[in-house]
């Protein structure tokens, strides 16, 4: 069930930082304990940057959800970018397109609870994660 | 445009990140800290991030590069003040910072710098050739 959802653009580098204060301030909200909040702040640095670097800019949607009595927070990733032509490949360890460490996408599935992706060729790549209190 | 200021400290150059860093300002200050040490034949580098809230992928590649250029350039790199929270983190991401020697304050990382620089070179030889 989600409480309440938001849309910000990612657009610039500058769009990178700002989306990680937006999803700092709501895991200070939900009360994550300093651990939980760098792990998930992290993985959205790491999202966003794909975002902007290989979907070309796109969004970030930020929901406070709620499944019984636990409190979470979901954020989707979405671009209009190439897309991703073999997802098992993108999310093994040491994959990179972008001569970086590989550890984006592997990695941040690792700093969350839920992680799913979708991509279409030509198309663009949603990723949704969640992270429960 | 916004930059990190780099401080000369002796032989020491002394860089403290204090802000949450967009990826521009990463990429200036590679090339701001190693004009730095050339210019003034530095031979060690401090880098305290303990005001940095998170250390991704980027920010990790960034310092790792720090360290390997400063290292080419003949300066020791010593990275201070990693708050824990940060520290498993990025482990959990996959980043351990190989090759990055570290120390918990600035206190503690200027030792250790003085340390490596002023270190003499045959006295590990003498051991050697003892034993």
């Amino acid at each position: 069930m989600a409480l309440k959802a938001e849309t910000h653009p990612i657009a610039t580098s500058n769009d990178v930082v700002r989306v990680r204060q937006i999803v700092r301030a709501a895991t200070i909200q939900l009360k994550f304990s300093l651990v939980e909040q760098t792990k998930f702040v992290t993985a959205t640095s790491e999202l966003a940057r794909n975002t902007l670097e290989h979907g070309g800019g796109g969004w970030m949607t930020l929901e406070m959800v709620k499944n019984g009595l636990r409190e979470g927070i979901k954020l989707t990733f979405r671009d209009n970018g190439p897309g991703i032509a073999d997802i098992e490949l993108a999310l093994s360890e040491g994959y990179t397109s972008a001569g970086g460490m590989g550890l984006g996408l592997s990695g941040s599935k690792r700093l969350v609870n839920e992680f799913e992706i979708t991509s279409e060729l030509g198309q663009g790549t949603t990723v949704i994660v969640t992270r429960w209190k | 445009m916004d930059r990190i200021p780099i401080l000369k400290f002796g032989d020491c150059l002394l860089i403290t990140i204090q802000v949450d860093m967009h990826d521009q300002l990463a990429l200036t200050l590679q090339e701001d800290l190693t004009a730095q040490i050339a210019k003034h034949a530095s031979r060690g580098v401090l880098i305290d991030i303990s005001s940095l809230e998170i250390v991704d992928s980027f920010i990790g590649r960034m310092l790792a590069n720090i360290a390997a250029m400063s290292r080419i350039l003949d300066a020791q790199t010593v990275l201070t003040g990693m708050q824990p929270a940060v520290a498993i983190t990025l482990v959990e991401l996959g980043m351990s910072l190989p090759g990055i020697k570290t120390a918990l304050n600035v206190e503690r990382g200027m030792d250790l710098l003085q340390e490596f620089i002023y270190r003499e070179p045959e006295s590990e030889d003498l051991h050697g050739s003892e034993g």
